[in-house]
């Protein structure tokens, strides 16, 4: 079983690497030794059930933990041998809609996309509205920019925060659950908004979901997390054909049955 | 027996563990302050929620204090036949001891717990998190202007607190016992020395340092602490928390400053 990316024909550099990482909360091992690559401009989608570990390696990639053991390499740099002024140069590429959006609760929308520009860049307050309004037009929020987060819907939030992840058009994006608490339509909508500005800006971008197999259309290669390790990393038609156990089981659960064989399922509604 | 010893090194490690967040907190903002650029906005923020805000509670438990302290005063005075005395005891009670630490205490359960809760519901939603992946420093951008204030403010809301409190001991002295004002100033400004006046600042300097380094680290650390955890709850046991660990140190420091002043 091959937990590297098996995908031959990518030859584009590669942007995220981590390489045996595991990590431990506590008696619990979370991670029991992942291998996961991420190339320029592609999108790769982890999916698993819930508590498996997706968020950590998420977390990892961020640098905001620390593997027990292996090692996070961005852009070729090992995260954990960075102090903070150059790992906080690495994140200087990176954008993030974490999964409740974490927007600042006493900003307005306007403020809270405007915040990346005021405090990592020297431009003027003309040239910080243009982008943050140039970003919240993109995602049909101009006339909500004197809201707070609280007056907002959810799928309204998300699309703020996705404004504040992409406003310093960022060379990856990490997207944390991002359809969570949100209904069909809206998370169509999230998803167009996606695809739209990844055709745009050409970032490489990490998701971590559960809506599948919605997700397959979006994603490059799909990576199952399960029992601490990726149990394989392929292109979504690959995926779905695929014959390892864990991934047929994990395709055949989430693509509407109740039931692992058409067997069982038949005895089900019997 | 090994159940035993195993429980005294878990909680040994989460002491040290606890404490060495603190310095470790501590080390990582003082050092903000002078690896980036300063903003004066976000510190007059903090200046105007933790001084501003506080000086209507400061202005009212001053006056009770110095009054109490003027009819206290009087009561022990008046055994020994020295009430002219009033004024230099209940400048020096004040300047000394009680402004710095009540003004502290009151500062703590108004603003402490307020910066120590924003943090904690900061951490619970990610928004630190968030700050952290946009490559913002929050020791520089959520922390350093708080204490800041905390520190500038203190002194400030003391001496307002002093004042107030020997204009109550006045009041009372004058209204109640018929003191003479001449008596009560003039003791006062005989009495009372730069040495006095220097201790009651080096202690509010201190509690102002305490009070916002130790409500903002147990909010920055919410996720990490025994009582802490998430939700709602954990933000509340934690805020008590450093209420209560703020209050204690302040105590702790007000003895050790004395005991090295005196």
């Amino acid at each position: 079983m091959s937990t590297v990316n098996s995908q031959a024909q990518n030859n584009s550099p590669v942007v995220i690497e981590l390489a045996g990482v595991k990590k431990r909360f506590g008696r619990q091992m979370v991670l029991r030794g992942v291998d996961l690559v991420v190339h320029e401009g592609r999108t790769l989608v982890i999916v698993g059930a819930s508590g498996t570990g997706k968020s950590v390696i998420i977390k990892h990639m961020l640098g905001l933990i620390n593997p027990s053991r292996g090692t996070v390499k961005v852009f070729g740099r090992d995260l954990q041998r960075l102090n903070r002024r150059e790992l906080n140069e690495v994140r200087s590429s990176f954008g993030v809609l974490f999964q409740n959006a974490a927007l600042f609760d006493s900003m307005n929308v306007y403020d809270n996309v405007a915040l990346p520009l005021r405090e990592r860049t020297r431009q003027s307050k003309e040239e910080i509205h243009g982008k943050v309004m140039g970003k919240l037009e993109l995602m049909g929020l101009e006339k909500s920019v004197d809201k707070f987060p609280a007056q907002l819907s959810g799928g309204m939030r998300k699309r703020v925060g996705l404004a504040r992840a992409l406003v310093l058009d960022p060379k990856v994006v990490f997207f944390d659950e991002p359809t969570t608490g949100l209904d069909v339509h809206k998370s169509n909508e999230l998803y167009r908004l996606f695809y739209r500005t990844q055709q745009q800006l050409g970032y490489t971008a990490v998701i971590v979901s559960h809506d599948v197999p919605k997700i397959f259309k979006l994603a490059d290669e799909v990576a199952l997390l399960a029992d601490g390790q990726v149990q394989g990393c392929m292109p979504p038609e690959d995926f779905q054909m695929s014959e390892q156990p864990m991934i047929r089981a994990f395709v055949e659960e989430t693509m509407g049955h109740l039931y692992l064989s058409d067997e069982e399922e038949a005895d089900f509604y019997a | 027996m090994r159940a035993f010893f195993e429980k005294i090194g878990y909680e040994t490690l989460r002491f040290l563990e606890s404490y060495g967040r603190l310095g470790i907190f501590l080390v990582r903002t003082l050092k903000s302050l002078f690896t980036s650029a300063f903003k004066l906005r976000p510190v007059l923020r903090q200046i105007h929620f933790i001084g501003v805000r506080s000086t209507f509670v400061i202005l009212f438990t001053g006056l009770f204090t110095g009054m109490v302290l003027g009819l206290q005063g009087y009561y022990t005075l008046n055994k020994f036949g020295s009430e002219g005395f009033l004024g230099s005891a209940v400048a020096l009670g004040l300047i000394r001891e009680l402004g710095p630490v009540l003004t502290a205490l009151m500062v703590i359960g108004r603003a402490g717990s307020a910066i120590c809760a924003e943090i904690g519901i900061m951490r619970n939603s990610e928004q630190i998190d968030a700050l952290e992946c946009m490559a913002i420093d929050p020791y520089r951008y959520l922390i350093s202007p708080k204490l800041l204030a905390g520190i500038f403010c203190l002194p400030l809301l003391t001496a307002i607190f002093d004042v107030i409190g020997i204009l109550g001991g006045y009041l009372v002295g004058f209204g109640l016992f018929r003191i003479n004002t001449g008596s009560y100033f003039q003791g006062m400004y005989l009495n009372v020395d730069w040495a006095d006046i220097k201790m009651g600042l080096v202690k509010s300097l201190v509690f102002g340092l305490l009070l916002v380094w130790i409500a903002a680290c147990k909010g920055f650390y919410l996720h990490l602490e025994r009582t802490g955890g998430f939700g709602a709850e954990g933000v509340s046991r934690t805020t008590t928390d450093a209420v209560v660990l703020s209050s204690v140190s302040v105590l702790v420091w007000d003895y050790l400053i004395s005991a090295l002043m005196i």
